[in-house]
């Protein structure tokens, strides 16, 4: 036990502020988003992931915002167990044609008001997968959808970026683009 | 130079002595001399010795190591079959003209053939003779039984209907005891992980029967890679399963070199190495993590989580990217290393090894964490070996295979690669393997950097010559990858296969689940961490 506190003492918190990875903008962001999360969600925003045929990649990223150097959680936002807990699904793609129909259940579980954004270039566009007998392509093909963050894969601060411009409503980040769809 | 170290004579001895016996049982065995399909020798039989040469091959203690059929115009198919023993790869290829598209199935001498025969009838249409399951397997809802996605006269765009429906109706082992009840877990399950359908058979909390049902990230890898250029070709390989990215690129970039008798600077030989060991090293400290937190134990997962995106930092500092996409390209590596990198690299090892032996106790002397992993998720030697299990799953039950000594490819020829195997076959002793597998890697890219004297990084690849195969062989993290590869007329793929270590050791999970209770299902399931993509393709 001693060498587990004694680790601890010495690592002591990781956790970045916001400042490092970016400018002032993000910065203010990060303050905003908190701010937003506070009065529009009631200081928290639960996220449900949905893979809905990636090649795992994405799915790596997206768990490295739960490590101790992003820390999602701090900004009130944590992922869920459930699409039933869900204010906004965070899918991963293409959609393959064996997951159309799960994804739309994981859609429709999802209780209103609701929000999805499309993570990783083949959710945006079907990427190096694009349509065939096997893949729909993008996630909008099968679900709409309000934001998309490319990359392959979004990096963790990318994912950050998208998440808080989304939320904050602000004009895009370097990087992210955004698409109202509804 | 050569690629591949050359054949033991161990290997050599076997293969003599299996033609032996299958001569005096009157098998006819044409040998392909002439083939491009190095480093494997390929043997053409008969599609009615098939079968036999197989239980004979098992007889002498073979390794089942893949099956991938290849659709030549006109109906008529041609199925390969590896075979792998003292590290040497025996390639068995036989030819089926319509209208009998049978074989005898092998699943009967190596149950590793199980599902990638089932794969391969759903795809192109062959009856496996005799198959213990003739259930179908990667096709749900999303083509026509009698359509086959990888014959070429079925279009990539396929025939789809607006909406596929949900794969019900798969007929799932049941029982109709009242003391059992069956527990579906997924599609999409409850973490950020891959979908895959789980169906547990529990009497009270203890688990009778798990049958996975895959297939779900099917998205058709195989046929959208046909037409493509190599380049292409190596980004989609890269995509197979995204954690193997460096594994998967390399062993297509390693198929497609053979096949047009390219030999890449020495100098990428070391780098892609360098990328693979760094690939195996990001996820090992991952899931080493993600296994103590699946048992309550946050801290371990504080500290691995952290050293790895420390890890995936520096990838993206020296490589430009954080989990290595795109750097293993036909011809060798597209970013090299800079000098201050290979230095900062050397500065990071160091570091990384002082935190491991530190953090090595603290695991081994909790016993909180130690009672949840010893004798958890049990998978014996004999089951691994008839499942063909691979990398640290079979390594932990005493089946060890490790292409990087066994037959050492560049640049694993000028390195010592230490042995990690144990016998436990438990979550603890996959965790261990693990854990010594990060202090090999170490390790190994330290005798690299060494050895990276400046050079090019990249060789032209000149155009494939007509029909010219090969096949890539690549130790991964998970295990060995097989890629194989086949050019058309014109320079580009005719047919893409690769062969993820994930297929062989999804079927463990179903074994070593047993008699555990069900809330250690993510435990068992996370020690063994199948690709679901690098499984469905």
């Amino acid at each position: 036990m001693k060498s587990i506190l004694l680790k601890i003492a010495r690592i002591g918190v990781v956790t970045e502020p916001a400042r490092p990875y970016s400018d002032q903008e993000l910065e203010e962001l990060g303050t905003e988003l908190r701010t937003v999360i506070d009065q529009r969600f009631r200081r928290s925003l639960a996220i449900r992931q949905v893979d809905a045929g990636s090649c795992n990649g994405c799915e790596l990223e997206i768990h490295a915002l739960n490590n101790a150097f992003y820390d999602l959680e701090r900004y009130g936002v944590h992922f869920v167990a459930s699409p039933r807990h869900a204010d906004l699904l965070l899918v991963t793609g293409p959609v393959s044609r064996h997951m159309q129909h799960a994804l739309k259940a994981t859609y429709e579980a999802t209780p209103d008001p609701k929000w999805i954004i499309a993570v990783g270039t083949c959710a945006v566009d079907g990427g190096e997968f694009g349509v065939s007998y096997a893949s729909l392509g993008a996630i909008e093909n099968v679900i709409p959808v309000d934001v998309v963050i490319p990359g392959c894969p979004p990096t963790p601060l990318t994912l950050l970026r998208g998440l808080l411009a989304f939320l904050t409503r602000r004009e895009p980040q370097p990087g992210t683009t955004r698409r109202v769809i509804r | 130079m050569d690629v591949w170290a050359p054949l033991s004579d161990a290997h050599r001895a076997w293969v003599a002595e299996l033609r032996e016996k299958l001569q005096a049982q009157g098998v006819e065995i044409r040998d392909d001399t002439g083939s491009a399909l190095l480093p494997a020798h390929l043997w053409q039989v008969t599609p009615q010795d098939w079968e036999r040469v197989a239980r004979e091959a098992h007889r002498l203690q073979a390794r089942w190591a893949g099956l991938w059929l290849d659709d030549l115009g006109n109906g008529r198919l041609c199925a390969s079959a590896a075979l792998v023993k003292h590290g040497g790869v025996l390639v068995l290829r036989t030819h089926l003209e319509p209208p009998d598209l049978s074989l005898p199935s092998h699943a009967h001498a190596f149950p590793a053939a199980d599902r990638i025969e089932r794969h391969a009838a759903d795809l192109f249409g062959v009856v496996f003779e005799g198959h213990p399951d003739p259930r179908r397997w990667t096709r749900h809802q999303a083509w026509a039984p009698d359509s086959f996605p990888l014959r070429k006269s079925f279009p990539a765009a396929g025939h789809p209907t607006p909406g596929t429906p949900p794969d019900a109706g798969y007929p799932f082992l049941a029982s109709s005891s009242p003391e059992v009840y069956e527990i579906p877990v997924g599609p999409v399950h409850a973490g950020i992980i891959e979908p895959g359908h789980f169906r547990f058979l529990a009497v009270g909390e203890t688990v009778l029967n798990l049958e996975e049902r895959l297939g779900y990230v099917h998205k058709g890898v195989e046929k959208i890679a046909e037409g493509r250029d190599p380049e292409s070709v190596a980004r989609l390989a890269g995509r197979v399963s995204g954690d193997s990215t460096v594994a998967h690129a390399w062993a297509a970039c390693m198929a497609m070199e053979q096949a047009v008798g390219t030999v890449i600077p020495l100098r990428a030989f070391r780098l892609r190495g360098i990328l693979s060991e760094r690939e195996r090293i990001a996820n090992h400290l991952g899931d080493i993590g993600a296994i103590c937190n699946d048992v309550g134990f946050p801290f371990a997962n504080y500290q691995f989580s952290r050293l790895r995106e420390q890890w995936l930092r520096d990838n993206a500092a020296w490589f430009g990217h954080r989990l290595l996409m795109d750097l293993v390209v036909p011809g060798g590596v597209a970013h090299d290393l800079s000098e201050t990198g290979a230095q900062a690299m050397r500065d990071s090892l160091t570091a990384l090894r002082r935190e491991l032996d530190e953090l090595r106790p603290i695991l081994d002397s909790n016993h909180s964490l130690q009672d949840r992993l010893v004798a958890a998720g049990h998978l014996s030697l004999e089951t691994a070996r008839a499942l063909g299990c691979l990398g640290y799953v079979g390594r932990a039950s005493g089946f060890d295979t490790d292409l990087r000594r066994e037959r050492p490819y560049a640049p694993y020829d000028e390195v010592n690669v230490p042995a990690v195997v144990r016998s436990e076959g438990d979550v603890a002793a996959r965790l261990s393997v693990r854990y010594d597998e990060l202090y090999a890697s170490l390790a190994i890219i330290e005798q690299l950097l060494d050895r990276l004297h400046p050079g090019p990084v990249l060789a032209e690849l000149p155009r494939a010559a007509r029909a010219a195969e090969g096949i890539g062989l690549v130790e991964g993290w998970r295990g060995e990858i097989l890629s194989y590869i086949r050019f058309d007329d014109n320079g580009r793929v005719a047919r893409f296969y690769p062969r993820d270590p994930s297929v062989f050791n999804w079927p463990a999970l179903e074994q070593l689940v047993h008699g555990n209770i069900v809330p250690d299902f993510p435990l068992c399931n996370k020690s063994v961490n199948g690709s679901y993509s690098g499984h469905d393709l």
